[in-house]
């Protein structure tokens, strides 16, 4: 089963290659001068560049050395920042994997809690106040949000910076807080959503009524209930993920953070083809990643699965 | 024919609920903001006229309440202009990817089969593909457009709707009308969309109205990021945009749109979750 998983992962990977790919030749305009950018267009260079994307090769060898310098870690070079993606992706990718990080552990920190409390007294002032701010949550622009903090701090309470991504260490921190506060309403409004629906399913079934029956007290149901509402939750791991990529790219951008969001925003109004390949192709090997260990996670959460997969073996 | 099904209803007894007031307030928000889109554009055509002479008025100047751009234009007149091209949009992509839910996901859940998985793993793919990036990405890469970001929605948004509509049909298909239904060999068209999709339309509608708010954020941000809506329109996403280089002399020409798209999304979802258990209610009580 988790080979059949994986194969499949791998499958949908190497369709998404081949539509990055393609990119190259989708983008309007002449895919040399595309490829060359603002350099000036001699014969010479011309010729280097159509060596180095074999464009004079079938396309399938085009493709077939693409992805392999994909593989080996040679993403070509960006035209816009004159250096190989492969560092302007490196020298990026540490604030905004920090800024996820951030924002996911705040918004599970809030709105699991949150999410729970709202089943458990369903109807009750807290339930009704979670789904309010849920609501506002989802519909509120991850920039709206962004920008009446980026107002708010900068002007009324200048307590935390608003711009750029710091100096490092703790200074960055501090410029971290208010985009990953941001981004955490977003996320916490899918996340209490998913777990209110969850624990409420749970807390309805037969078990729940016998261990109350039974006379065990209400925080042990409670925390029963939560690990198999625990399934759901996780399964709708791949909503919040998706969130999180669109969430990222709008929140750095707010605050000018200088992250992959920002580099893939500025690449993309340069048409700097090589950077966005990569980078397109970079999130969904971590997007299907993360799904992949999201499915495992499922297997060790429920017992049953667990149990199947004991007896296949 | 229609006479004789009003009389079988009528034993179900009907209350009559009173409408909670946070959403009776959100329809009236939406009734303006409709009826904005619709006049919005005639009263103020000249809503883009710049008048340099005129720029970064703070609120509460003469004859610009709240008050005007770097480009003199006036914030007020732009909002109200851009309602139009803020509801299009996501209204359009909203219907469209429902259309496509309900066409096939009705087959997914009714033929079954290869045809079935052939959607199904359709809509994994897409549900795995992170809607803005895609949507950065295409419309940035291969120059888009309004309209090219209308399509590109329709097609990212619509593995929810097939999926929500096939496991309705599903549900539905396991019943004893549909035996029925198909004992009278009706053609397998008119049994799926005469008799399921009619019992599956609470999800499909509630559905499409999250979409509606759902494609409102979406086609901000993408303003927003600067791809979509093009500089010079009349748009919400595009006003907030703009607005930033002067946010801090004039706030409202970032959160007058801001707050516009932010109201309307609410009471769309609002009116939506209203609908979705009004409609299930209905059904419930017609059981």
């Amino acid at each position: 089963m988790v080979a059949v998983r994986v194969l499949g992962v791998l499958g949908v990977l190497f369709v998404l290659s081949i539509v990055v790919f393609a990119m190259m030749y989708l983008a309007p305009g002449d895919i040399v001068k595309n490829l060359l950018g603002n350099r000036p267009a001699n014969p010479d260079v011309v010729a280097a560049v159509r060596a180095q994307y074999r464009l004079d090769d079938p396309v399938v060898v085009q493709y077939l050395s693409w992805l392999r310098g994909f593989l080996t870690g040679d993403l070509g070079t960006s035209i816009r920042l004159q250096q190989p993606v492969a560092d302007a992706i490196g020298d990026r990718v540490g604030i905004t994997a920090a800024l996820c990080l951030l924002a996911f552990v705040v918004s599970v920190a809030v709105a699991v809690p949150l999410g729970v409390r709202s089943a458990v007294k369903a109807g009750g002032w807290i339930d009704r106040t979670g789904n309010a701010l849920s609501i506002l949550g989802l519909s509120a622009p991850t920039f709206a949000v962004g920008l009446l903090l980026l107002y708010v701090f900068a002007y009324y309470l200048p307590i935390l910076p608003v711009y750029g991504g710091g100096d490092g260490g703790v200074d960055t921190l501090r410029h971290l807080v208010l985009p990953a506060v941001t981004l955490a309403l977003g996320l916490g409004a899918i996340i209490v959503k998913l777990t209110r629906t969850a624990m409420l399913r749970e807390l309805e079934s037969d078990y729940v009524t016998f261990a109350r029956s039974r006379g065990l007290g209400e925080g042990l149901v409670r925390r029963l209930a939560l690990r198999n509402a625990a399934i759901p939750i996780v399964t709708g791991a791949s909503l919040v993920l998706t969130f999180l990529v669109g969430g990222t790219v709008l929140a750095e951008t707010t605050y000018a953070l200088p992250g992959l969001g920002t580099l893939l925003q500025d690449s993309v109004l340069f048409k700097d083809i090589a950077v966005v390949q990569s980078l397109t192709l970079l999130v969904a090997v971590v997007i299907a990643a993360i799904a992949l260990v999201a499915d495992l996670a499922y297997i060790l959460l429920d017992p049953r699965v667990r149990r199947q997969m004991g007896a296949a073996a | 024919m229609s006479d004789i099904r009003v009389i079988g209803v009528l034993p179900v007894r009907r209350r009559r609920r009173r409408l909670p007031i946070g959403v009776g307030v959100a329809m009236g928000v939406l009734a303006l903001a409709m009826l904005a889109a619709v006049l919005g554009r005639l009263i103020f055509s000249d809503a883009m006229h710049q008048d340099i002479l005129a720029a970064t008025l703070p609120p509460g100047s003469d004859g610009h309440p709240l008050g005007t751009d770097e480009l003199g234009r006036d914030i007020l007149q732009m909002a109200v202009a851009g309602t139009a091209s803020a509801l299009v949009g996501p209204v359009i992509v909203a219907v469209g990817s429902m259309m496509l839910g309900v066409i096939l996901g009705t087959l997914a859940g009714y033929e079954r089969g290869w045809l079935d998985t052939l959607i199904s793993r359709w809509t994994d793919l897409l549900l795995a593909v992170p809607v803005l990036l895609a949507a950065i990405v295409v419309s940035g890469v291969m120059g888009g457009g309004y309209w090219v970001t209308v399509a590109l929605l329709i097609v990212l948004f619509s593995p929810s709707d097939i999926r929500i509509v096939r496991a309705g049909v599903l549900e539905q298909s396991a019943r004893p009308y549909i035996e029925a239904a198909q004992m009278l060999s009706l053609s397998r068209w008119r049994v799926m969309f005469r008799h399921i999709l009619p019992n599956v339309t609470s999800l499909v509608v509630t559905n499409m109205m999250l979409n509606v708010a759902f494609a409102l954020v979406a086609f901000s941000s993408l303003s927003f990021l600067g791809v979509g809506v093009a500089p010079g329109t009349a748009d919400w996403g595009r006003q907030l945009t703009d607005g930033r280089a002067i946010m801090f002399q004039n706030p409202a020409a970032v959160f007058v749109p801001a707050l516009l798209i932010v109201a309307v999304a609410v009471c769309v979802n609002l009116v939506g979750d209203w609908i979705g258990q009004r409609l299930s209610q209905v059904g419930e009580e017609a059981r």
